[in-house]
């Protein structure tokens, strides 16, 4: 069907560009994940894994398998922005978007559409690939999408809030590095936070990615270490916080206009 | 027009548009760069006024550093003002941003496309973003890469294009929603004679439909050949602005070249110590008129010391001459 509000039309060609280079790319974009998450199921899942008691009644290949299908969601959304628009920003094909009489909100929405579409393929893509180590329970394919969306859609603002402060490839590396990855280590991936001494536990509460792989989890096994509808309402609330911190960004052109 | 109405406002916004609107109305417009890192803050527009008329082709002419690329800049949406306003076909700038960039396509200095990307790719996908479906972005790619030569090399990457191919990428980038209003910002730098002179006629073809053009350049030939009124910009305002020919009427900087019959004397030379003269070799004088002299009066002062004109010609580089030393004040 062809399009016919210029709005929706300059959204499709933003959304267009961005899947088309992540499939163009699939072996830098698609292909890692897939093997990386392998690996973590072979070694974690099933060689570790088969030493290591059930957790709520679950073999612990099946108990990790949500949470590491969660961390590739929030790597790929995160990354696919935060790269995009800064490579965008260092070859200055910014400009393109930025002279366009595209309203920001639309570059926004086009920008995070595109980390969020990567984030569901990932997703898509290692979920197959775990069917290879363990078999999958659905618990509510509602809570799954909603968990992932939020997410995947929480960490591509969050990659462009990252691509206009950064002046260096070298920044846009420092959150992953640093903040993302131990963050998401430390966010009830392999463990349930009711396992740690009661300090951590505590701690851990403070994490939000703790919220969002639990929500997820609870979508195929229906077990969860925090309520359903605080990790939602976290989930919501840090996303809407995110766009509107981006949304100023775009309005003051913090890092793209000078 | 594809453009992107949102409301019914920026509707009622064109219709208010007439032939007397201006194209570009800017006033008192000013700019600082924030002090970066060792760099103190840099005032790059300190109070720019300046008006184009539609289909007007004004050359704005400057040294480096004079804010030619900023005014293009804040013009385009690439640069946050400090202080001003601007309007484009009536519509201001900073109230409606969207609208306003509607009516512009902007030539870069810099090759700022996908060098990865095909030709074809970046011009549909640049009329996407100005809200053109995709089937009639196709056509309309179709037409200004056929215009500017680049159709059988739109399914080549940018980057294996030569030079003076990208430069006309961009232009066809830039027109493929027919703007109103063409910024070129330095187009033909770095181009070869050829080049630039096709360069030249395409953009007086554009000219001649209707398109209003602002051009920024180093080549005073270039303003001097194609625009229909020079702003000369310098420290940040326009120092002098008006038609070539008005600027040479205005401030008289004609400068004319003596052939003389017999080599020149020191002593008619002496005699010729308040016009502004100059001897170039032994049968060569430069004579710059001052303002007010007519040529008649200079010639017969020159005569009346006994020196022979063998030959009178124009030392050219007329806008430069007047460029240079408005410049220099």
């Amino acid at each position: 069907m062809a399009l016919r509000s210029p709005i929706l039309v300059g959204y499709y060609t933003m959304v267009r560009k961005d899947v088309t280079r992540v499939l163009r790319i699939w072996s830098q974009t698609l292909l890692p994940p897939a093997i990386t998450m392998a690996l973590y199921f072979a070694i974690f899942g099933t060689f570790i894994g088969s030493q290591v008691d059930a957790i709520d009644g679950f073999p612990y290949i099946q108990f990790i398998v949500p949470g590491l299908v969660m961390m590739s969601v929030i790597t790929s959304s995160y990354m696919n922005t935060v790269s995009t628009l800064y490579f965008a920003k260092w070859i200055k094909t910014i400009h393109e978007v930025m002279v366009s009489p595209m309203p920001n909100w639309v570059v926004v929405a086009g920008y995070t559409s595109g980390g969020v579409l990567r984030g569901f393929m990932v997703a898509v893509i290692v979920i197959a690939v775990s069917l290879f180590f363990t078999k999958l329970t659905i618990f509510s394919v509602g809570v799954i999408i909603g968990a992932a969306l939020l997410t995947s859609l929480l960490f591509s603002l969050l990659g462009l809030i990252n691509a206009m402060y950064a002046k260096s490839f070298d920044a846009i590396n420092i959150v992953p590095t640093f903040v993302l990855t131990p963050l998401t280590y430390l966010g009830g991936i392999f463990y349930s936070i009711d396992q740690l001494p009661e300090f951590f536990r505590i701690l851990s509460l403070f994490n939000p990615i703790l919220y969002m792989v639990n929500a997820f989890r609870y979508g195929f096994l229906g077990i969860t270490d925090v309520p359903l509808s605080l990790a939602f309402g976290v989930m919501g609330g840090l996303t809407v916080l995110a766009f509107i911190v981006v949304m100023y960004l775009f309005h003051t052109g913090k890092g793209l206009k000078t | 027009m594809h453009i992107i109405a949102s409301s019914e406002t920026d509707a009622i916004l064109v219709l208010l548009m007439s032939e007397q609107t201006p194209a570009v109305r800017i006033t008192g417009l000013k700019k600082t760069y924030p002090a970066d890192k060792k760099q103190p803050p840099v005032e790059a527009l300190k109070g720019l006024d300046l008006m184009i008329k539609q289909g007007e082709f004004l050359a704005l002419l400057g040294p480096n550093g004079a804010g030619k690329t900023t005014t293009i800049g804040i013009l385009s949406g690439l640069v946050n003002k400090s202080e001003g306003t601007i309007e484009v076909c009536g519509v201001d700038v900073t109230t409606h941003p969207d609208k306003a960039k509607s009516f512009i396509g902007l030539v870069p200095q810099e090759m700022n496309f996908d060098i990865f990307e095909k030709v074809i790719n970046i011009v549909v996908t640049q009329a996407g973003y100005y809200g053109i479906p995709r089937a009639q972005a196709l056509k309309k790619a179709e037409e200004v890469l056929k215009e500017l030569g680049l159709w059988d090399k739109k399914n080549a990457q940018a980057q294996h294009l030569s030079g003076g191919m990208k430069r006309r990428l961009l232009i066809a980038r830039a027109l493929v929603h027919e703007p109103k209003i063409l910024l070129l910002d330095e187009p033909t730098a770095g181009v070869d004679v050829e080049l630039r002179r096709g360069m030249w006629d395409f953009l007086r073809k554009l000219s001649a439909s209707g398109t209003t053009i602002v051009l920024t350049t180093h080549y005073l030939e270039e303003a001097e050949l194609l625009a229909s009124r020079v702003a000369i910009i310098n420290h940040g305002t326009i120092i002098e602005e008006g038609t070539v020919k008005e600027l040479i009427t205005k401030l008289n900087f004609v400068t004319l070249i003596l052939d003389t019959t017999e080599p020149l004397k020191d002593a008619a030379l002496v005699l010729l110590r308040d016009m502004n003269v100059k001897k170039l070799d032994e049968n060569t004088l430069e004579l710059t008129l001052s303002p007010g002299q007519t040529v008649n009066e200079a010639i017969r002062k020159i005569a009346a010391t006994g020196i022979q004109i063998a030959n009178i010609r124009n030392a050219g580089s007329r806008l430069e001459e007047i460029f240079v030393n408005l410049i220099k004040k």
